[in-house]
């Protein structure tokens, strides 16, 4: 069971969980915040829409083609 | 770093496996590229809840057992890299490949076509939604919309349900009549009788579409139209796919010519460009079974073993006449042109609206008049969605590709000449 935190937030999740789930079961899903302000979501799953991009242990990566390990530092972009 | 291979198979999908497969009996050198974590593409995802079919676990064991195919995975082809060269970046590094022939399976995308709401968080694509659920996104208890086309739809409601969600409707922009015949149709392939039954599902409406998405700060629920009425669901969930679109973009920056926007090649799955081979869904969506054989096809030709590469031909025929059928049935709607709004934005990342597009003369004019397709995912959804709305030609790719960190970028010396092609 990694565990790693987003935002902060500790949390543990089943082996082979995404980082875009983890963004889901951690909180209220969302990766990123948009020029206007408002909060997106992944929304491809498949690596095309670039939506999911969060910073990982401080390195710019795709939530949902990233799969969660043991320690990593998540930060959704504000 | 640099490496060189025989043979460069780019996308580790259905196609890419069995293109490895059949090339690697010949000795070469090869390299399987991925940007996913492992090998499977689309259709043969991993996560916390999920078992592969026994045919995805065989070939991924078989892959293993070729002492002559590197398998690189969550491995991006960033750009092209001299006359027979890629970028590539990883997690740690960027690093160039040069290979002697090379196979495109880079596969196919959603078709993601924008309307009002769209952009709230609980609405993603419908493939994208079962690709999240694969990667143990929680729907327990959730209700969920799935609206678009084509048999994604399906696929993705029996995920969700497998999950524990609550499908509140399936809406299929498709007609009633061309969805008959299509499942009457059916049986025909293997395999693909049980098909035709899920379109028995009580949720399952033809000639419905979504109009928007609703909801303040997260999706709340959705309005349809569903034949000639309109409807509310509530949901936590919407799942809206309209279909897959060819990753071509390698293909355009090799000078690869296309046909009706996917990869054009010939009964050798050979590409117009000496030595470059493609196969899947990057040459014309028509499902696992097809690119498997395209694949098998692509890899004994690009070693020179045109007699087993022949002898799949008319496998190959029969599943492009299922293709056939898909394209046909799940043709879409013009009505769906007319979904988004003057302020709906179409290009998420850049933040343009409808309005600022609308009236230009085409992609480039508009482009440069309001960012659209500059942002971060280069106009992969947005040019796909303009091409469908207005009929402008797909963007032209500009290296990278995809984002790349400037370390990677700094690979390509500048002897080399540029990336990017005529
Ligand atoms: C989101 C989604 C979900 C789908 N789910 C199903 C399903 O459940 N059942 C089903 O029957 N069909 C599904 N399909 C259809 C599916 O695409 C085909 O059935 C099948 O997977 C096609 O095989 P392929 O090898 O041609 O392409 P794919 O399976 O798409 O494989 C292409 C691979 O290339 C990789 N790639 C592309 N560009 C690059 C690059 N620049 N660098 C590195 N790697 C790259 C991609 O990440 C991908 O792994 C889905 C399609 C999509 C888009
Ligand atoms: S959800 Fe689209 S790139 Fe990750």
């Amino acid at each position: 069971m990694p565990e790693l935190y987003i935002d902060g937030q500790r949390i543990s999740v089943a082996a082979g969980t995404s980082v875009a789930a983890a963004l889901a079961l951690a909180g209220d899903g969302c990766s990123r915040s948009a020029l206007n302000g408002t909060r997106r979501a992944p929304l491809c799953g498949m690596g095309v829409c670039q939506e999911c991009r969060v910073s990982i242990d401080g390195q710019r990566r795709l939530a949902c083609q990233t799969p969660c390990r043991d320690g990593m530092r998540v930060e959704t972009r504000r | 770093m640099k490496r060189a291979y025989d043979l460069a198979i780019i996308g580790a999908g259905p196609a890419g496996i069995s293109a490895a497969l059949a090339a690697a009996a010949s000795g070469a050198r090869i390299a399987l590229l991925d940007d996913n974590p492992v090998a499977g593409g689309q259709i043969w995802r991993d996560g916390p809840q999920v078992r592969l079919p026994a045919l995805a676990r065989r070939l991924r064991a078989e892959l293993a057992a070729q002492a002559n195919v590197d398998c690189f995975a969550a491995t991006r082809v960033v750009a092209l890299a001299g006359p027979r060269g890629l970028l590539l970046e990883d997690e740690q590094r960027g690093w160039r490949l040069d290979y002697a022939r090379l196979i495109l399976c880079t596969g196919a995308r959603e078709l993601l076509l924008p309307f009002p709401g769209w952009t709230l968080p609980g609405v993603s694509g419908a493939g994208g939604l079962q690709a999240l659920l694969h990667g143990g996104l929680p729907v327990h208890g959730e209700r969920v919309v799935i609206a678009g086309s084509g048999p994604l739809l399906l696929a993705c409601a029996a995920s969700a349900r497998r999950h524990g969600a609550r499908v509140q409707r399936i809406a299929e922009q498709a007609a009633w009549s061309t969805l008959a015949r299509f499942a009457a149709g059916l049986p025909r392939w293997p395999g693909k009788l049980w098909q035709s039954l899920r379109l028995l599902d009580p949720a399952y409406r033809g000639a419905s579409h979504v109009i928007a998405a609703l909801g303040r700060e997260r999706l709340e629920g959705v309005r349809l139209r569903q034949g000639g009425q309109i409807v509310e669901l509530e949901c936590e969930r919407l799942a809206c796919g309209f279909g897959l679109v060819a990753n071509t973009e390698i293909a355009q920056a090799l000078g690869c010519a296309l046909r009706d926007d996917a990869i054009a090649v010939n009964d050798w799955q050979a590409t117009a460009c000496d030595g470059i081979y493609a196969a899947g869904e990057c040459t014309g969506c028509g499902g696992s079974e097809l690119a498997l054989l395209e694949g098998s096809i692509a890899g004994y030709a690009a070693v020179d073993e045109h007699a087993r590469a022949q002898a799949l031909w008319p496998q190959r025929q029969r599943w492009q006449r299922f293709a056939e059928a898909l394209r046909t049935s799940f043709a879409l709607d013009p009505a769906l042109r007319h979904l988004a709004a003057a302020d709906t934005l179409v290009c998420r990342c850049e933040d343009v609206p409808y309005a600022a597009l609308a009236g230009h003369a085409g992609w480039h004019a508009a482009k440069l008049a309001s960012r659209c397709g500059m942002g971060a995912c280069q106009g992969r959804v947005c040019g796909a969605a303009a091409r469908t709305l207005f009929g402008w030609s797909r963007p032209a790719p500009r290296p990278p590709f995809t984002p790349a960190r400037i370390a990677t970028l700094l690979e390509l010396d500048d002897e080399q000449e540029p990336p990017c092609a005529p």
